[in-house]
């Protein structure tokens, strides 16, 4: 079937087959390998996407249902300005060791802080307990988090 | 407007000291490049038909459908597989192990049949297609059954076996330590399971295998964290020569000890290469990883400890029946099949020690060794401090003044112990006090009371548990005399190249899976030769393009290929002084290292820095006779002991006694590595073995039913700890440098793993009062211990 997807701001037009997983046309057909896959059971959160600005896990999502919607990756957080703040919060926090789960943490951590900018250390948590890291402990993620907020906060006040 | 926080606020360091990492930079654009983002023109994809039984006899394999499906490229099966020599492979435990089944399958998700395909859907199509008739056996489930006269015989492949014994092995004085029994006032002893888990890294094992057919020579990238190990293997079994192999390990997800050992998916991909002539790339599922590669532990202990009336701790005996599953696959130093759970003595002054191990065939996935266990120093670690525990809930004494009036004394070490190890160096009171007063004990022991007191009174409220964990591990294998890997001796080589323009290219052994080295070995060299370590390239992971060494796991990436990063940017600085002293035409002896700089003695004024020094090493500068030029030097390093890492752990968790569920609230770890290289390094490693300690403690669990259905076979099941249950870690430190480590520091990566399960099951325990109940400690699990019949977690319950 053919399926018009929108990632990144670039259109994609793709002839798939019907059960092809977003995540995999995004890794084998777009060559968008940031989007990591882990575990095929939507616990571990390492593919996590956004599909029409809500985080969703492209293990879970076929790609026929991302057609017409738009796709934003990892690879499309970083602008002309350079990279994202919870980019750069996440490496001034030390906030990945293997940097695996990391793609899904920061479109998450992007997520929560366009709809809560301030958020607690609690909500943090939430946010991200749908995925899973085996180096941090969670705790250089929360504080990277915590960073980006701060940062962004002090950034909007002064503008 | 304020300058922002950004990636480069933090000033990066000459040395050693906290300096953001150099390969964060692609891994939060996305731009890590690991195993699955490999992609080979004309590659193809395998995928692995594995057993449903646990135990059966295959009488026939019919792939003649699959073969036909129009996308398939080839079929493989054990048979293939015999006819080339390569059904069956040598385990690094002196074993062997099936790599396609041929006679039996042996576990429940070992490999029967592998395909190739044109791409991965395809070849998962093409297993639904292959018919394999078996005749199911009883199968051994319950290691403790498994040397029965009457158990089924699982290895009737090896000659002459009759029964499910592996081995026997034990450590220290069994005579002495009876006798030191025979006279203890107090023995307590306790039945402890520390169950089968798993290190479960993000990313899967996977490999693209290709070879090429007309220069001969076999390209891996592959998930392993020791390349050159790898290498060897692939010659020996697959019988390619071994400098027509180059294994690339690109990005590791977290390994943890799953990527050590080799798996038949590997072994398979490198022959559908063979077959096919074109790259073959299998990626496993996350089924495949939990049920067939790596586990980690299955010990099942009876351990004794022998004290005075008043907690002065004399001895410990342990007997060990240990689950290795089917094929004795255990990725250790090969002298030692129990691994170093010899060290069981822990921290505290012990009059003798003896353990007895016994190692047992089951019918479940080979392993065992894994999961940051430093080689079972997180079985050792969990029996002693549970047993210190136990010793102190029997006397009614309090856990803590039970450990510091035992622990070791700084003027004991180096101190040998009781089962032959010389623990280098330490000060463990100071570290025990810093975590006892970081927690604030002693008013959580009065917050304790009152809420156990309130609930007493009530029956309602929750409870509030302190559990106390001292840890000594041994990490950093070995010296080459007593430890080694199939023969190869467990020392570490390194390259130093210094370029003209005074930047340098540090190549090692070894080979991250998220612990930093890029920025780590970075700092070690540019401490060395005072150099930024901006300007120090890191190579690893490639076999054509670093020296030979054994890889990362076990804690000793800091403590060999560490030392060896040193000690050759040390003889690359002695080249550098020679050529110095001819640059300002004074002799070497007259010239003294300073801040980065050869100057001479009493005229700081002279002076050359390693960049002057290696420009002039490559120009027509004359030099002495016997001085070749450049500026480059080779290491190997050959540990001279281990590296004895200790801490002290505080877990404070909340129990609600209706339900079971345990809550950590406050988790005090003080660390002690030694020197540290980066700080921030080393607080995130801590960080995530605290998290895995959580998680065993209270959650991870790979159970089997009677038919030996493997109950942990995703992660619906196995469960990971999350950001939820992970409380805000509180950490210390001390620093007692090591003696014999060039630059004093010690292993790290594991010393949380192993230090934390003992501390959160203890504060559970505490919290319920309770004496002994086995991990995980679910709800349910809590639940009925404090009904005071907590089960066997192992089994499925019947």
């Amino acid at each position: 079937m053919q399926i018009t997807v929108t990632v990144n701001g670039t259109e994609h037009v793709r002839e798939v087959e019907p059960r092809l997983l977003l995540v995999h046309l995004l890794r084998d057909e777009l060559g968008l390998t940031g989007t990591h896959w882990g575990c095929d059971t939507s616990n571990c959160g390492a593919c996590v996407v956004w599909m029409d600005g809500t985080p969703v896990k492209s293990c879970t999502v076929l790609a026929a249902m991302a057609s017409g919607r738009h796709v934003r990756t990892v690879e499309g957080l970083e602008g002309h300005a350079g990279l994202d703040q919870v980019q750069r919060s996440f490496i001034r926090c030390h906030g990945l060791q293997c940097g695996f789960c990391t793609p899904g943490m920061l479109m998450t951590a992007r997520w929560l802080l366009d709809h809560n900018p301030d958020p607690s250390e609690t909500e943090i948590r939430e946010a991200i307990a749908g995925q899973t890291c085996r180096c941090t402990g969670y705790e250089n993620i929360v504080r990277s988090i915590r960073h980006a907020a701060r940062a962004e906060k002090s950034r909007d006040g002064a503008a | 407007m304020s300058a922002l926080p950004g990636a480069t606020d933090v000033p990066t360091p000459m040395g050693h000291g906290p300096m953001l990492r150099k390969e964060d930079a692609r891994f939060v654009r996305g731009r890590g490049r690991f195993v699955d983002d490999v992609r080979l023109p004309g590659m193809l994809h395998g995928a692995i038909l594995r057993s449903p039984h646990a135990h059966a006899r295959i009488l026939s394999v019919d792939v003649s459908a699959a073969e036909s499906h129009p996308k398939v490229r080839a079929v493989i099966t054990g048979e293939t597989l015999a006819g080339r020599g390569l059904a069956w492979m040598p385990t690094l435990s002196h074993d062997v192990a099936a790599v396609l089944a041929t006679d039996k399958v042996r576990y429940q998700g070992q490999e029967v049949v592998f395909v190739v395909a044109e791409d991965r859907y395809a070849a998962r199509d093409a297993l639904s297609l292959i018919e394999v008739e078996y005749e199911p056996l009883p199968p051994v489930i319950d290691a403790r059954r498994a040397l029965d006269p009457d158990a089924p015989v699982i290895r009737d492949d090896l000659d002459g076996r009759a029964d499910n014994h592996v081995f026997d092995w034990e450590s220290g004085d069994a005579a002495a330590t009876d006798a030191v029994f025979a006279s203890a006032e107090r023995v307590s002893t306790c039945d402890l399971l520390y169950p089968r888990v798993h290190p479960a890294p993000l990313e899967t094992c996977g490999i693209v295998a290709d070879l090429d057919r007309i220069t001969g020579k076999l390209t891996v990238h592959a998930t392993t964290q020791a390349p050159h190990t790898h290498r060897m293997l692939y010659a020996l079994i697959a019988g390619i020569p071994e400098h027509k192999i180059r294994i690339i390990a690109p990005d590791i997800g977290g390994g943890f000890g799953n990527k050590v050992g080799m798996y038949p998916g590997y072994l398979c991909s490198v022959v559908g290469s063979v077959l096919t002539g074109a790259p073959v790339k299998w990626t496993e599922d996350r089924s495949e990883n939990l049920m067939s590669s790596s586990f980690a532990r299955d010990y099942h202990m009876h351990g004794e400890i022998a004290a005075t009336k008043d907690g002065r701790i004399l001895g410990l005996r342990v007997r060990v029946l240990a689950d290795h599953g089917a094929f004795n696959g255990t990725a250790q130093p090969s002298k030692f099949p129990a691994g170093f759970f010899h060290v069981f003595t822990g921290s505290y002054d012990v009059k003798a020690a003896h353990c007895r191990v016994t190692g047992v065939y089951t019918n479940k996935a080979p392993g065992g060794v894994a999961y940051a266990c430093s080689f079972r120093i997180t079985e050792a670690s969990y029996l002693v401090e549970r047993m210190v525990d136990v010793l102190s809930h029997d006397l009614g004494l309090d856990p803590a003044a039970v450990r510091m009036a035992n622990l070791l004394r700084p003027e004991q070490f180096p101190y040998a112990c009781a089962t032959g190890w010389e623990y280098d160096s330490g000060d463990y009171p100071r570290t025990l006090t810093l975590a006892l007063e970081m927690a604030g004990y002693d008013e959580l022991r009065r917050e304790q009371a009152e809420r156990r007191a309130a609930y007493e009174a009530t029956g309602r409220g929750s409870l509030m548990g302190i559990g106390i964990s001292f840890f000594t591990e041994a990490v950093g294998a070995g010296p080459r005399r007593t430890m080694d890997i199939l023969g190869l001796g467990m020392a570490d080589g390194a390259e130093l190249r210094v370029h003209p323009t005074g930047t340098a290219v540090l190549r090692v052994s070894c080979m991250s899976q998220g612990q930093g080295h890029e920025t780590t070995f970075a700092q070690i060299v540019g401490e060395e030769l005072g150099i930024s370590p901006d300007d120090v390239e890191l190579v690893q992971g490639d076999t054509d393009q670093t020296p030979f060494g054994l890889g990362t796991y076990g804690s000793r990436s800091t403590p060999v290929s560490g030392a060896a990063a040193v000690m050759v940017a040390r003889k690359v600085r002695e080249r550098a002084r020679i050529v110095a002293a001819a640059m300002l035409e004074v002799a070497p002896e007259d010239l003294e290292w300073h801040k980065g700089r050869w100057q001479v003695a009493g005229d700081p004024a002279a002076g050359r820095t390693i960049a002057q020094i290696a420009l002039a090493a490559h120009s027509d500068l004359d030099l002495p006779d016997g001085v070749e030029g450049h500026l480059d030097a080779t290491c190997v390093y050959n540990p001279p002991n281990l590296t004895f890492p200790f801490g002290a752990y505080i877990c404070v968790v909340d129990v609600d006694p209706g339900t079971g569920q345990a809550t950590v609230r406050r988790f005090v770890a003080v660390d002690d590595c030694g020197v540290r290289i980066n700080p921030m390094i080393v607080e995130g490693q801590v960080h995530g073995g605290l998290a895995d300690g959580v998680g065993m403690a209270l959650m991870e669990l790979m159970a089997f039913d009677d038919d030996g259905n493997h109950l942990g076979a995703s992660f619906m099941d196995y469960l990971l700890p999350t950001s939820m249950e992970c409380p805000s870690w509180e950490l210390g430190e001390t620093v007692t440098p090591s003696p014999h480590h060039p630059i004093g520091a010690k292993g790290v990566g594991e010393s949380a793993t192993v230090g934390s399960p003992a501390a959160v099951v203890n504060a559970v325990l505490d919290a319920i009062g309770v004496r002994h109940a086995d991990m995980p400690l679910t709800p349910a699990q809590v639940w009925r211990a404090v009904q005071g019949r907590p089960i066997r977690p192992d089994l499925a319950i019947r």
